[in-house]
């Protein structure tokens, strides 16, 4: 029902702008996805009408495609159909598949002034890690997220520490988690020390771990893992590690999903996971909470996540350079304030931190600065050409790993072989 | 005999006992369900009958995704995939009951094939199809895949060859066309059959996942199995209580509907000869 | 001249569903069979025939002998079973005990919930800690937390017994409606000559209910490779790929690794698996429905 609302919206609009710039207006197609709540899809949607308000020489139609795969499907469908749209949101890691699909275009083509550059440079280099191969830049960083730890200050307390000291590093995960781990008279753990969700995509968290152990998982051509490295497996040892030897963490895969109710229901005192659920552990932790950088090993690190725009190959000159301009006003401090505060996710340049409307929110909500503290720390998320198998590859070894079936060493060598078949192809 | 009576009377009450315990199990899942959707979200993992009752669930649900369209197009899906499957199953079992031509065994063995090979497990090629046609995205092709059914016509054919064939020719000699006995003779006649396979088609399309899944992107055409999966699968973790009042404002209307009238349901099964 | 008339309309009649049939059935099952010699179109690279490459790859897959290995113990686990408590429900909703329409409706209920929506409900009745079984466990006999869905050992089974979940009241139906057809003479005349209710059960009840338990049983193969929607919400397939089945395994290549010539190599094993299936099942059951 929203959608035909602001069908009309965007044709009323063209119509109140008269005839005559409706000849050379320019049309674009943009289609983005919400992975948080629904208020993101209402935000975007208000941030395009507002622009299209201010400029009548471009109509944008915003599509909302669905979560990131649906996304993905749609504009690598529609472009197969020789009908793409010209400009989209998609996954960062999905940068070289589309780049394999021969759909995207770079931006350097568009990039000429010395003002262009300075936008471009202002952008945080972590964010740019997942939006550049081989010198040129295909993707810009908007929508993106990182994760970060939880804690449950009176769980600390009770277990006589710091509540607002949390771990600094792995050996004081597992010491702090030892004292947090709470047992009933039977025995069994009604509290666990600290949480590291391992289902579905357990490479995302679990690059938290590799950057703190100072590897890295891919090369920046996306042609080559470095799955089976010491320091990976060193960093998946102490995983498997955190619940088998030291048991401060439950067995097993553990859920995703589950783990923001885990946490509220005390049933662990420290989560790992994205900042995009800062509002949600707000609005629902019956306790106070910290929020705090992921613990460091041999240096801080912590992979990011999230979407990018895209310029597809197929617009014409005047629809890239017309998504272009959008693309610039909507990653402004103040556009992209107001994003960062509706939807949680990082904003995405430093000059946004610096907005009047930024640093009230913060000043309200000061865990939101954790994210970007982390950023400096912060490294480009697990991505390669075939991103979906070799990401696939590598999240079975972690399960096998994690559940016991096989050896770190063993899984990741497997893993390791895997990948290297599939990208072959690609060296 | 006393014994026996006694004897008879404990089994009763075993089986009693155990249909209530396995009938309790079944409906475990739905009172969940409303159990959450009618509480706070604290109450999710917490079974306190004193807990306060709330609809926010359903206010939080209805604002988050636009499930009134998600419903719309459901419903709009299983509509037209019911019609055209008793217009085209209708007219193929005819054929099939009542005309003799050449190539029939062979083109039946075909049709009786598609109850083995269901479209649910070629959508790689359907998927090829559809994009060939320029159809992908949209609620035709949710539905184009599955409106000739193999079944639906299978159970046609049975019902329509018990019908005497006097009753045939009774409406020839007034003379009826063919499309005029079917409407006045046939069809009639096989009103549980189409009951019957109507409700299996609905039940089954209204669930459908997977297809829909692969074949839609947009908001206007997705249907509420595919909005609640895309709902429930944000990054921000699973609030039960939501989906569980999602869930329940979706199925609600068709669970009550099946609930009300099962009795008859099983009797057209009956008289349709599916058993 | 009537013959020839008959033809016509004969034709004329079917050719609508046949259309469809042969579009979305018959040539898509042919085309995977000749798409599963091609490689994967991509960008602007063609499909081009590589033989049995495809074949080659899936014979060397682990992760396909692995899902077909689950697959096998889910057709084991599901299909007995879901026939056997929908043959059970059926004959209590059937007789004269207390509270069958109460019984009856949650028996069919599952069936009309969506399966995508209800593996939410399920998760949170096996998530470890603070799920229900969980809080069952501690509560009643003091036991630790049980992780079913993330262990590779149990995980098949907890995915299993929602499809049992799923399917078994919908059989029912079935089953329900056969035996209000069958008439209520047979059971006296039983009574009369002393059979005991085994007998009865075992010599006429089961006898006269084979054609549906033939057709519920095509049903049951069939959705053994068919239901698949709680996969993707419970486990996505894992941990380590020790829930994943066919038609998801199929999915995930196709849709999401865009591997489209070597998903149809693998939906190839699955029209030559469902057919033998049913094949095997027509001698099974000894042809003894006749449905000419």
């Amino acid at each position: 029902m929203r959608m035909l609302s602001v069908r009309n919206a965007v044709a009323t609009s063209a119509l109140l702008f008269g005839v005559a710039t409706s000849a050379a207006a320019v049309d674009l197609e943009f289609y983005f996805p919400v992975a948080v709540g629904g208020k993101a899809a209402d935000t975007i949607q208000a941030l395009t009408d507002e622009y299209v308000a201010a400029n009548s020489d471009v109509n944008i139609d915003a599509v909302y495609a669905g979560s990131y795969k649906d996304t993905v499907t749609k504009a690598l469908t529609a472009a197969r159909g020789g009908k793409p749209p010209q400009l989209s949101v998609i996954l960062s890691v999905d940068m070289f598949t589309l780049i394999d699909e021969g759909i995207i275009m770079p931006f350097d083509e568009l990039i000429k002034t010395d003002e262009d550059k300075a936008w471009l440079a202002s952008f945080y280099p972590a964010f740019m890690e997942n939006s550049q191969t081989g010198g040129k830049t295909y993707g810009i960083p908007f929508q993106r997220s990182t994760p970060v730890l939880y804690w449950n200050k009176e769980a600390f307390a009770e277990a006589g520490l710091d509540p607002e000291a949390p771990p600094a590093n792995w050996q004081e995960t597992i010491e702090m988690g030892k004292k947090l781990v709470k047992k009933d008279d039977s025995g069994n753990v009604s509290r666990w020390g600290v949480r590291i969700p391992s289902s579905g995509f357990p490479y995302w968290l679990f690059q938290g771990l590799t950057t703190q152990n100072d590897v890295t998982l891919a090369n920046s051509d996306g042609n080559q893992t470095y799955f089976d490295d010491p320091k990976v497996v060193e960093a998946l040892q102490y995983l498997v590690d955190l619940s088998q030897k030291h048991e401060v963490m439950a067995p097993g895969i553990i859920e995703w999903g589950a783990t923001p109710k885990a946490f509220f229901e005390g049933q662990t005192a420290m989560m790992w996971t994205s900042t995009g659920n800062l509002t949600n552990v707000r609005a629902n932790a019956p306790f106070d909470f910290g929020v705090g950088l992921l613990p460091a090993n041999k240096r801080r690190g912590a992979p990011t996540g999230g979407g990018n725009f895209y310029i597809f190959e197929e617009a014409s000159d005047e629809q890239k350079a017309a998504a272009f301009e959008f693309v610039k006003w909507i990653t402004e401090p103040e556009q992209s304030a107001k994003w960062t505060i509706a939807t949680g996710y990082v904003a995405p340049r430093a000059d946004t931190w610096e907005t009047d409307t930024m640093k009230a929110y913060t000043t309200d909500f000061p865990p939101a600065l954790v994210a970007r503290d982390q950023l400096e720390f912060a490294v480009a998320e697990l991505s390669t050409y075939e991103n979906q198998r070799v990401t696939a590859v590598f999240n079975d070894a972690l399960a096998a790993a994690i559940t016991g079936a096989k050896s770190a060493e063993e899984a990741l060598a497997e893993a390791q072989k895997k990948a290297d078949a599939i990208l072959k192809d690609y060296r | 005999m006393r014994a026996a009576r006694r004897w008879w009377d404990f089994d009763t009450a075993l089986n009693t006992f155990a249909m209530w315990l396995l009938a309790f199990l079944w409906a475990l899942p739905l009172l969940y369900a409303v159990w959450t959707a009618f509480h706070p979200a604290a109450y999710e993992t917490r079974f306190d009958l004193t807990a306060p009752l709330t609809l926010d669930n359903f206010a939080k649900a209805w604002a988050a995704a636009p499930f009134a369209r998600y419903f719309v197009n459901t419903v709009m899906l299983v509509t037209m995939i019911l019609i055209c499957q008793f217009v085209l199953c209708t007219l193929a079992a005819f054929a099939f009951a009542r005309f003799r031509f050449p190539g029939r065994s062979i083109l039946f063995t075909l049709v009786l094939l598609q109850l083995l090979v269901m479209p649910d497990i070629l959508i790689v090629e359907n998927y090829k199809t559809i994009r060939a046609l320029g159809l992908v995205d949209t609620i035709v092709a949710i539905g184009l895949p599955y409106i000739a059914s193999g079944f639906g016509i299978f159970l046609l054919r049975q019902t329509f060859m018990s019908i005497p064939r006097e009753l045939d020719e009774a409406a020839r000699v007034e003379g009826s066309s063919f499309l005029g006995l079917l409407w006045r003779v046939y069809i009639p006649l096989a009103k549980p059959t189409y009951l019957a396979y109507g409700l299996v088609s609905v039940s089954h399309h209204w669930n459908n996942f997977l297809w829909p899944l692969i074949i839609t992107n947009s908001v206007e055409t997705r249907p509420v199995t595919v909005g609640l999966s895309v709902f429930s699968a944000i990054d921000a973790g699973l609030e039960w209580s939501v989906i569980n009042a999602a869930t329940l404002m979706t199925s609600g209307p068709l669970l009550i509907a099946f609930l009300l009238f099962q009795r008859q349901f099983v009797q057209s099964f009956m008289r349709a000869g599916i058993r | 001249m009537m013959h020839r008339r008959e033809w016509v309309y004969g034709w004329l009649f079917l050719s609508p569903a046949l259309v469809f049939l042969f579009a979305f059935t018959h040539y898509p099952a042919v085309k995977t069979v000749i798409s599963s010699f091609y490689s994967t179109p991509r960008g602007k690279r063609e499909a081009k025939f590589i033989g049995l490459e495809n074949y080659q790859t899936m014979l060397s897959d682990d992760v396909f002998w692995k899902v077909l290995g689950n697959n096998f113990w889910f057709a084991v686990g599901t299909i007995p079973i879901s026939i056997g408590l929908a043959l059970l429900m059926a004959l209590w909703v059937n007789s004269h005990l207390r509270g069958r329409t109460l019984s009856r409706v949650a028996f069919f209920a599952p069936t009309v919930l969506p399966l995508i929506a209800v593996a939410n409900i399920w998760m949170f009745f096996y998530t470890p800690g603070f799920g229900l079984i969980d809080q069952l466990r501690s509560g009643l006999f003091g036991l630790p937390a049980i992780n079913l869905l993330g262990n590779p050992d149990s995980v098949l089974a907890a995915v299993i017994v929602v499809a049992i979940w799923k399917e078994a009241g919908f059989f029912m139906i079935f089953y329900l409606a056969a035996l209000q057809s069958i008439p209520p003479v047979l059971r006296e005349a039983a009574d009369i000559e002393g059979a005991s209710r085994g007998y009865y059960l075992r010599r006429v009840l089961l006898p006269l209910l084979m054609p549906t338990t033939l057709f519920v049983s095509v049903n049951a193969v069939i959705n053994s490779f068919r239901l698949v929607d709680h996969i993707f919400v419970m486990t996505e397939g894992g941990p380590d790929n020790a829930s994943s089945l066919l038609l998801y395994y199929i999915y995930e290549t196709a849709f999401q690794y865009w591997q489209t010539g070597y998903a149809a190599t693998l939906t190839v094993v699955m029209l030559v698996l469902l057919s033998i299936l049913a094949i095997g099942q027509f001698f099974l059951f000894d042809r003894k429905v006749h449905y000419q």
